[in-house]
């Protein structure tokens, strides 16, 4: 690991400020993904503004009955947290099917958002990669390819957003807000979050240089049945191969979101609308345009069969 | 090299009860800091990144990865390790549970499988749902599949798992 110099910031404003007027400056929340990538030397911040003082761990109700979401606030806490059980369960079920009770306890919802691909070519540094070092290439194309993405790709880069939450997150329409270097505060809509990076795959998320997540907003409740499907070779503790979130109402209409296929959480409004139409007509418009390789080609009819038995089971 | 001063800090942690103040390059995890610095090697390193459990201690009451923090990330924190759970003459319950129940075989992931066993089953008591979880509103189970699921961020390369989950069922059930 690279030396680097630390301190803790007061304000979330103060923070960003701080990361922006230093060449190289991270944040860091949990740093359950950040640590392990700064020892492998793929992160190398030469200064961290760690953010847990700032206040943003709290879960409360927003005036139309919605809920705000601290951006520190655990995975344990908010998939624990009873309004979350209650309104909005695809998104503990999403939480729950992540990572381990270790990392949960340490990992925040803003730093959830901001975890980087799983892609093994990213991961080992021998290799080139566009995304860890820009104009490097490609090593995942032509390589094994079975974990990475089938749709939203581009010729410089197929890897995935690897996470389960942010899927949740994309069903339920939250929103993300922002403070940025000058104090000035915004929000970002779930589905402009994170890019479809095209030739620039290392600029993942719409955030600018400094920008730092204060929390996350949930409109109110839309009721329904709400699934987390997620296949993965082993039962626990594993990433997601392809995973389903869905919300199902009672007349077989509802949403519908993809993880581990794309670099965002993937969800097309035309493919929801099919939804009482069956998972195949879903998931034919949710995949169009999609270009598998051999490797990986497995995952749309997975994506089908995993959302198939959530509509049997919402129906049962 | 040497690094410059100001890649060093201060740290004061309560560690089983114990104050320490500590001087530590900003790099150094939280592992280290108890192996190296404070001498606490009951805690162990498997894999260093936070895959195999091995370095799990309880910080604040909650199971964290020691070895996915930096010391200066629990300024003023309280940590208990396996050292601080129970002694050889007063072992704690689920110490006393994994020998009866030969939880454990080489004995190297077993302070981390010890750890993350008895905040497992504060989780359950807390209503912390699981991928398991059937109902999401109703009372949490301590059951085996429970367990085993809430446990599978602790890997046992000598496969002591099922004497693991029924050391932790007889815990649960005390």
């Amino acid at each position: 690991m690279r030396s680097f110099t630390y301190e803790r910031a007061s304000t979330p404003a103060q923070a960003a400020a701080s990361v922006s007027s230093r060449q190289g400056a991270k944040f860091i929340a949990g740093g359950t993904n950040l640590l392990d990538l700064m020892k492998l030397e793929i992160e190398t911040p030469t200064h961290l503004v760690d953010v847990q003082d700032l206040g943003l761990d709290q879960i409360e109700r927003t005036e139309d009955g919605g809920l705000r979401i601290g951006a520190l606030v655990t995975n344990t806490a908010l998939s624990a947290h009873d309004a979350v059980r209650n309104d909005y369960a695809v998104l503990t079920r999403a939480i729950a099917a992540g990572a381990s009770g270790q990392l949960r306890n340490k990992a925040t919802t803003a730093g959830n958002l901001l975890q980087r691909t799983r892609c093994p070519y990213f991961y080992d540094t021998d290799m080139p990669c566009n995304k860890r070092k820009a104009g490097t290439g490609c090593a995942a194309i032509g390589g094994f390819s079975r974990q990475l993405g089938v749709i939203g790709i581009s010729e410089a880069c197929i890897a995935t957003y690897p996470g389960d939450m942010a899927v949740a997150l994309r069903v339920l329409d939250a929103v993300v807000e922002t403070v940025r270097p000058d104090g000035e505060t915004r929000v970002i809509p779930i589905a402009d979050f994170h890019r479809l990076w095209g030739d620039t795959p290392h600029i993942e998320t719409a955030l600018e240089p400094g920008e730092l997540i204060t929390g996350v907003t949930l409109p109110r409740p839309i009721g329904g049945q709400h699934f987390y499907q997620k296949v993965r070779d082993r039962r626990s503790y594993a990433f997601a191969l392809v995973s389903v979130a869905a919300v199902i109402q009672s007349d077989g209409s509802g949403r519908v979101a993809f993880g581990g296929v794309a670099p965002k959480p993937w969800r097309v409004a035309e493919a929801d609308a099919l939804l009482p139409n069956g998972a195949k007509a879903v998931v034919e418009r949710a995949f169009q345009g999609a270009k598998p390789t051999e490797d990986n080609k497995f995952k749309i009819p997975l994506a089908e069969r995993a959302l198939a038995g959530l509509i049997a089971q919402a129906r049962s | 090299m040497t690094a410059p001063a100001d890649t060093r800090m201060s740290v004061q942690l309560t560690v089983n009860g114990s104050e320490h103040a500590i001087e530590l390059d900003t790099r150094t995890t939280l592992l280290d800091t108890l192996r190296e610095h404070l001498k606490l090697t009951g805690t162990k390193k498997g894999c260093d990144h936070g895959q195999c459990g091995a370095c799990t201690v309880i910080v604040n009451g909650e199971r964290i990865n020691s070895c996915l923090s930096l010391a200066v990330q629990h300024q003023e924190d309280e940590i208990t390790t396996i050292e601080g759970l129970g002694t050889p003459d007063n072992l704690h319950p689920m110490q006393a549970a994994f020998v009866k129940h030969d939880g454990y075989q080489c004995g190297y992931c077993t302070p981390g499988q010890i750890c993350s066993a008895v905040s497992v089953l504060n989780e359950i008591r807390k209503g912390v749902p699981s991928h398991v979880t059937d109902d999401l509103t109703g009372p949490m189970q301590a059951s085996n599949m429970e367990m085993r699921e809430r446990m599978s961020g602790n890997i046992c390369r000598c496969g002591a798992y099922s004497n693991i989950a029924e050391a932790m069922a007889e815990v649960a059930e005390a």
